[in-house]
């Protein structure tokens, strides 16, 4: 505040710059004075404390309020010389790859005044189309992670580039020359820039082998593959083509190999409409209740030990010669069998194990079943899991035993999710040279003796090869955030010896293998659309083999049917009687390696709403039995091994009985603040056998500690209660009546019954000439994946609570996910009267009580934007009114806090500020407002909410206004699709249609009008608020 | 009769008081008005070639010259008494051939700017060409009025905030003069009539007598109870008000005039040269943000003109010298609108055709800018319910312009489609 920039004062002792004045102007409270002292002096009459005292505090409460009244001086910094494509206030789009292991997603960035705030999906992409999930949507804030390293370190100590170079150069040299083994470990790579970088490497240190692999490996797939085809890869799959899907355990729409991609083709083939009266039935057989298996019409608990017979039993059912496996009787399977049968080439089987046994019989089954080439495409190779755990195997071996001279870790923590991470850890003691290119000081990183800090991808250059002839370019959208971090590639070409930045790498390598034609131009339009698809290429990334053409009568002339018999029957029992546990992945933490995230940490699980923990689950029986309860504390022990810490329990409706599952991607040490010690890891009680790794074991055990442990759940209630929230029918009711599953409330009145549209306390209706915005959601396709859950709080500066918070039912999502299971009490006809009377049989508890493998249903729930919104009529400072476009508003400076409104409304969809979350030491785990560097995050378009305060849904308003305006400025009406919430862009399976209702034109306007009109209600309708958001009924094919 | 008499005579008085005020008034209008005259009419040239060749100076001219400055090229000022038509024809058209020729004049002025040459304009006519000459022959004339004119009002103040009607004022003032004429003089006749009475009249009536001696305890009025209770509710209340009205403007800055790092004129850039708002705040149009211009567009200008009319070269300097070594200038924000209200641009300039005046004041008279709006939430209120929408040529509000005109036969107000509704400007 220096003097020529403020013209006023406020007091003559400002002026003239008083001592006292400057000395008190700096403290905000007077300094304390004894009370005592000022009595003692008061006593003594020549002196003057008390007056002293009394002089001194109102100046100094003048001096405050003085200075409380005086409004900040504020600067305002312009370019020195304006980047012509920036403008402040207008967001930039850049087209980006987000690649993060086996994940992968074509996205936009939202860049505001170079800094990127949001993650959209790319429409333009032939893979993802514009898909995105709750990772992806999240990665954005593991850019302002604190966490992150800033420089290089040898030993923990801080180094400049240049000396680690040179002295890793000198150690690799020396290792080269000496013999010794040189290893470059990491997860999959598809990026074909990066290989070629990596072969560079290999070229000058020719000692050198490349290892991957994949915290939730999918080897056993590639491994089947080899054997059947000789391609060691993970074939395409098309979802949308089939008319029957059976999964073995594989959770392709949360977890699996590409579940954006897989969630767009199963979201087409759910869709239904006046134009289209099919739709796909899937089967899923699995042992915990996934997200996949929630979205399935049948599905099937299974022990983990069974499946492999039970493949082989559905083999068996469609094969001419059959293979000797125990025989197995189950009525769903005969019925899967004769699905398929009747849907050759129509029809898809998968399976998530990573037995080679077990997905050598897929294979078959879909041979036999013709869907090579329909469904299943073997000569476009996808790319994103390539992970080999036979040589990732013996690499650890290698490594124990001292015979490696140098490893460099790009990419992977194997130190916490390598499950033999104890031999990894003796090996890397006995390595000379250990190099780490993570981000952080991970569980790797920390052991290894050099770090060289890879930048994220949002500061990166990179390419990516997801699926053969499918490429994808990322764009750094912001400078390194640490100017001493440089790209692993960058490092990784910096030690091989090329003097080359990774930008005109790629662009060479594009240059030369990828693009056709003229450089420039098609460079440019492949990095404005972020995706390229050429038919034919030649890539390093997949050993390449001539294609093949599979049929039905296609026979592999050297396989063994009979050893890969006898391999499942030795490893699987028909009839298992013991306790089985297995290993799964969560949809929001995965593997774990964006455990300091925390929006991801506070992402409900879709099936159990728990946040911030992984948990035993167990079905109701075995609870009952053992008599566990939710959040009973139990020590786990698998294969003779006790888990490092006591989890609580989840009792879970769907579970096998006699099987756990517990999650992996939990447990992390050095992660960050965020993420360490939140859960257990599990990853050491993953096995290795027969070349692969193995998700589950039989020898398990666990024991209850008696303690009470906390799941912070954010949905307890679990059924529905017979109440019409969810109005669902079946396929073929649906055939007969578009209207099947509708629920028509009448009310009885005075003049008979009557619609409740047709009795109002409102007299009139308030016109809506402009727009009236909406939703139409379809239960139908909604997988309940969440990607909108935190795209909402990515958009709309969602803060987040913390566990304890959450478990105060204080969460502050926007929109969440319900989650409804069924139950196997019957609603009787008359009415739900019955149910008063607990002595007559059923009764409410019944219907409280989801059943042992219930359906699923989610139904994302958000503010209704009510034309007769209850809410806005008890709010004593008309703080939430509506608009004359059909939204309910929220002035959150008006809002005085008496959460009237929320108590009124139906729907439970307003959040109250019950604490000042920004700035606030104590909501540390809130990284996005209370740290400088996660503040960068935050959308400068929406207020950040302060304590005391209704906080809901707003319809993503800014979007509205700003898409409104560049319609205004173009002088049109605005296109729809135009403007979509952040929840609408953020889905992968289209669930959400949002726009303008009144346009006859819109996508919205022809599903409620024209495709689905019998379908859509709306939630509640009895009590008559009439929503904007309508919601179209689940279907299921059974 | 005596009373009548009074009667009379006040209202004469006031009569006097009244047509004075007016006398003075219009005397005053008067002057102003023959400023003008005398400012703009000292030209004997047509004024329609002259507005021809402002408009054209203004066009073409204005980004390098002016009248009286040096800006990039030579101050025009009595051009055409430096130069003949022809000569100025063929610079105009190809000042480079010019130069090239050897013409002296030429490359002593191609010397004298730095070897910048003049951007030819071969598409100008001869015509308009001597009608610019004529324009700033004209300007040549009035520019010493023009220039004592600025100079007398350079100083800012506070004040001109509050653009009020002087008139307004001038009459409150004055009625409030007469009112305290009138009590002087009523006071001065009841004390005459008491006198008279008193003197002349000693056989008064008894209650007539009373009324007449009486005598006002004005001390022992002061002092009594209930004076001091009205008084001390009115103060009460007085300040109780005043309080309560303040409480309103706590964080309205308005008129709020920092100092600036550098002292940029508007002034002197939009008032004088009639720089386009546009050409420096380039967001305007576009976005949220108008823009602060980035030092770059300084120097666009600058580059050349290193020196000021009023600083000399000490400000400029600080801007080639920021710009140089590529620190920016952190300025002194002056319009702080709260962070819970979102206020666009684009949104009022570009669709709504607002003029940058409408809300920033009289921008080119500033010296040093100060905040001219209140920037309350009443006062944007205020102006959505009285602004018309501006639906010419705009596709986007032709549908509701015209089921608005079927309804009612008033102006669609930027109120009537949802311009008062809290989420236009708060999320």
């Amino acid at each position: 505040m220096s003097g020529n920039n403020k013209k006023y004062w406020k007091g003559i002792e400002e002026l003239s710059n008083d001592p006292t004045f400057v000395k008190n102007s700096l403290s905000e409270f007077p300094e304390f004075l004894s009370v005592k002292d000022a009595r003692a002096e008061a006593e003594d009459e020549s002196s003057n404390g008390r007056r002293d005292f009394l002089k001194l505090l109102g100046f100094s409460v003048t001096a405050a309020s003085l200075a409380a009244c005086d409004a900040p001086i504020k600067k305002i910094i312009p370019y020195v010389n304006k980047p012509e494509d920036v403008d402040p206030g207008i967001a930039n789009w850049y087209a980006s790859t987000y690649q993060n292991g086996g994940e992968y997603a074509s996205i936009l960035v939202k860049t505001r005044e170079g800094r990127p705030i949001k993650i959209e999906g790319n429409p333009l992409s032939s893979i993802t189309k514009g898909g995105t999930s709750a990772r992806v949507q999240a990665s954005v804030l593991s850019l302002y992670d604190t966490a992150r390293l800033e420089y290089f370190k040898e030993k923990g100590q801080r180094i400049s580039k240049e000396s680690a170079d040179s002295k890793i150069i000198s150690e690799l040299t020396a290792i080269q020359n000496a013999g010794g083994k040189i290893r470059i470990v990491s997860s999959s790579i598809y990026s074909p820039s990066t290989k070629s970088a990596i072969l560079d490497f290999i070229a000058k240190y020719p000692n050198t082998q490349h290892i991957q692999y994949d915290a939730h490996s999918v080897s056993g797939l590639l491994k089947a593959n080899q054997s059947v085809f000789d391609k060691h890869i993970v074939p395409s799959y098309d979802f949308s083509k089939a008319n029957v899907i059976v999964s073995f355990g594989a959770d392709f729409l949360g977890t699996w190999i590409s579940p954006i991609e897989f969630s767009k083709q199963y979201a087409t083939a759910k869709k239904l409409g006046k134009s289209k009266k099919t739709m796909v039935r899937h089967y899923q057989i699995e042992t915990n209740l996934s997200l996949t298996g929630s979205n399935a019409d049948t599905r099937l608990p299974i022990k983990p030990s069974q499946e492999g017979i039970f493949v082989a039993e559905l083999y068996n059912k469609l094969a001419g010669t059959k293979i000797s496996t125990p025989s197995l009787k189950n009525a769903t399977l005969d019925k899967i069998a004769n699905d398929l049968l009747a849907n050759k080439g129509h029809s898809l089987v998968v399976s998530g194990s990573n037995d080679v046994n077990v997905q050598i019989l897929i294979n078959q089954i879909n041979t036999l079943l013709n869907n090579y080439g329909h469904t299943l495409d073997i000569n476009t190779p996808c790319n994103l899991y390539q992970g080999d755990d036979t040589s990732m195997f013996n690499f650890v071996q290698d490594a124990k035993s001292g015979n490696i001279g140098a490893v460099v870790f790009y990419n992977c923590n194997p130190i916490y999710d390598y499950p033999l991470s104890a031999d990894l850890e003796a090996g890397l003691k006995k390595t000379n040279l250990t190099i780490s290119l993570s981000d952080r000081e991970d569980e790797t990183a920390s052991l290894c003796k050099f770090v060289c800090p890879d930048v994220h991808f949002l500061e990166s250059w990179n390419d990516a090869e997801p699926k053969k002839g499918h490429f994808s370019l990322a764009q750094p959208t912001i400078t390194p955030l640490f100017k001493d971090t440089r790209p692993a590639q960058e490092s990784i070409l910096a030690w091989a010896g090329v003097k080359k930045d990774f930008y005109s790498y790629i662009q060479n390598y594009w240059k030369q293998n990828i693009l056709s034609g003229d450089f420039q131009s098609s460079w440019d339009k492949a990095l404005h659309d972020g995706v390229y698809v050429s038919a034919a290429t030649t890539t390093n990334n997949i050993s390449e083999a001539t294609s093949v053409t599979v049929t039905e009568d296609t026979t592999i002339s050297n396989l063994d049917l009979n050893s890969v018999a006898e391999n499942i029957s030795k490893i699987y029992k028909a009839d298992s009687t013991g306790i089985e546990i297995n290993l799964y992945e969560k949809v929001g933490i995965g593997t774990g390696n964006q455990a300091n995230n925390p929006w991801l940490q506070e992402f409900p699980d879709p099936i159990s709403k728990a946040t911030w923990d992984n948990y035993v689950t167990v079905s109701q029986k075995y609870a009952k039995e053992k008599s566990l309860e939710q959040g009973s504390m139990v020590s786990v022990t698998i294969n003779g091994k006790s888990l490092d810490k006591s989890v609580p329990v989840v009792v879970q409706p769907g579970q096998t009985n006699e099987t756990f599952s517990l999650a992996m991607g939990y447990g992390r040490t050095k992660a960050g603040k965020c993420g360490d010690g939140i859960g257990v890891n599990v990853f050491p009680a993953v096995t290795y056998r027969n070349g692969t790794l193995h998700y589950f074991s039989a020898n398990v055990s666990i024991a209850a500690t008696g303690e009470k442990g906390i799941i912070a759940q954010t949905q307890t209630h679990e059924t529905i209660m017979a109440r019409p929230i969810i109005q669902d029918s079946i396929l073929s009711e649906y055939i007969k009546n578009p209207g099947a599953g509708r629920f028509h409330p009448m009310i009885m009145t005075p003049d008979g019954k009557k619609k409740p549209s047709e009795i109002s306390v409102w007299s009139g209706e308030h016109i809506k000439p402009n727009h009236l915005w909406g939703m139409v959601i379809d239960l139908n396709s909604c997988t309940g994946c969440g990607a909108c859950v935190v795209s909402c709080q990515a958009e709309n500066n969602i803060p987040v609570v913390g566990k304890k918070e959450v478990s105060n039912r204080r969460e502050m999502h926007w929109i969440r996910i319900d989650r409804y299971y069924s139950s196997n009490a019957e609603i009787p006809e008359k009415g739900v009267d019955k149910y008063f009377k607990k002595d007559e049989g059923s009764s409410y508890d019944d219907l409280e009580q989801a059943s042992e493998n219930p359906q699923v249903t989610f139904q994302p729930m958000m503010c209704q934007h009510c034309n007769h919104a209850p809410c806005e009529t008890v709010c004593p400072v008309a703080a939430t009114p509506h608009s004359s476009e059909g939204l309910n508003q929220m002035a959150y400076n008006r809002c005085i806090g008496t959460r009237y409104c929320a108590n009124n409304c139906p729907y439970k969809v307003r959040r109250f500020n019950w604490f000042k979350y920004f700035d606030n030491s104590k909501f540390p785990d809130n990284t996005s407002m209370n740290n400088a560097l996660g503040k960068m995050v935050l959308n400068p378009d929406v207020t950040v909410r302060s304590r005391g305060v209704m906080e809901k849904c707003s319809l993503c308003v800014q979007r509205i206004q700003e898409g409104k305006l560049t319609a205004k400025k173009e002088g049109r009406r605005p296109k729809d699709g135009e403007i979509r919430t952040a929840c609408a862009s953020a889905c992968p399976s289209d669930a959400i249609v949002f726009g303008d209702m009144n346009d006859t034109e819109s996508a919205i306007f022809t599903q409620l009008h024209l495709e689905n009109k019998e379908r859509a209600y709306h939630v509640l309708e009895e009590i008559n608020v009439q929503p904007n958001i309508s919601y179209l009924t689940k279907i299921r094919n059974v | 009769m005596f009373l009548k008499r009074l009667k009379l005579k006040t209202t004469s008085l006031l009569i006097i008081f009244l047509s004075l005020a007016l006398i003075f008034n219009a005397s005053a209008q008067d002057s102003d008005g023959a400023k003008q005259a005398n400012a703009s009419g000292s030209s004997a040239a047509d004024p329609a070639i002259i507005d021809q060749g402002a408009a054209l100076f203004k066009q073409n001219c204005t980004t390098c010259h002016a009248i009286n400055d040096v800006v990039v090229g030579p101050a025009l000022k009595d051009l055409h008494k430096r130069r003949q038509l022809p000569w100025i024809v063929s610079f105009v058209h190809n000042s480079t051939k010019v130069i090239a020729s050897g013409d002296q004049y030429a490359v002593d002025l191609y010397n004298k700017y730095n070897k910048t040459q003049m951007t030819s304009f071969p598409t100008l006519t001869e015509a308009e060409i001597s009608s610019i000459v004529e324009y700033i022959k004209a300007e040549s004339n009035a520019a010493p009025v023009a220039a004592v004119v600025a100079n007398s009002s350079t100083s800012p103040t506070v004040g001109d905030a509050k653009p009020a009607n002087p008139y307004s004022d001038l009459t409150l003032i004055l009625v409030v003069v007469v009112l305290v004429l009138v009590v002087i003089i009523l006071i001065v006749f009841i004390s005459v009539l008491r006198r008279y009475l008193k003197d002349k009249h000693t056989s008064l009536s008894e209650g007539d007598a009373y009324l007449v001696n009486q005598k006002y305890d004005i001390g022992g009025f002061f002092k009594s109870k209930g004076f001091i209770t009205v008084i001390s509710i009115i103060f009460v209340c007085w300040g109780a008000r005043a309080c309560w009205n303040n409480l309103f403007y706590v964080g309205v800055e308005q008129g709020y005039q920092p100092v600036q790092p550098i002292p940029f004129s508007h002034k002197l850039h939009a008032g004088q040269y009639k720089i386009d708002c546009n050409y420096c705040h380039t967001g305007v149009t576009k976005g949220k943000q108008a823009n602060i211009p980035s030092l770059n567009i300084c120097m666009n200008c600058h580059s050349q003109i290193k020196k000021g009319p009023q600083y000399g070269e000490a400000a400029i300097a600080k801007v080639v010298e920021a710009y140089n070594s590529n620190t920016p200038v952190k300025w002194v924000r002056i319009h702080n609108l709260p962070d819970l209200s979102y206020f666009n641009h684009a949104q009022h300039v570009k669709v709504g055709g607002l003029e940058c005046t409408n809300c920033h004041g009289q921008i080119d008279t500033m010296e040093v800018v100060h905040q001219h709006a209140p920037l309350t939430m009443g006062w944007c209120i205020n102006c959505h319910r009285e602004t018309k929408v501006n639906g010419k040529d705009n596709a986007y509000y032709a549908k509701l312009l015209e089921s608005h005109s079927q309804v009612s036969k008033k102006d669609l107000k930027v109120a009537d489609i949802g311009g008062l509704e809290c989420s236009k400007c708060h999320y």
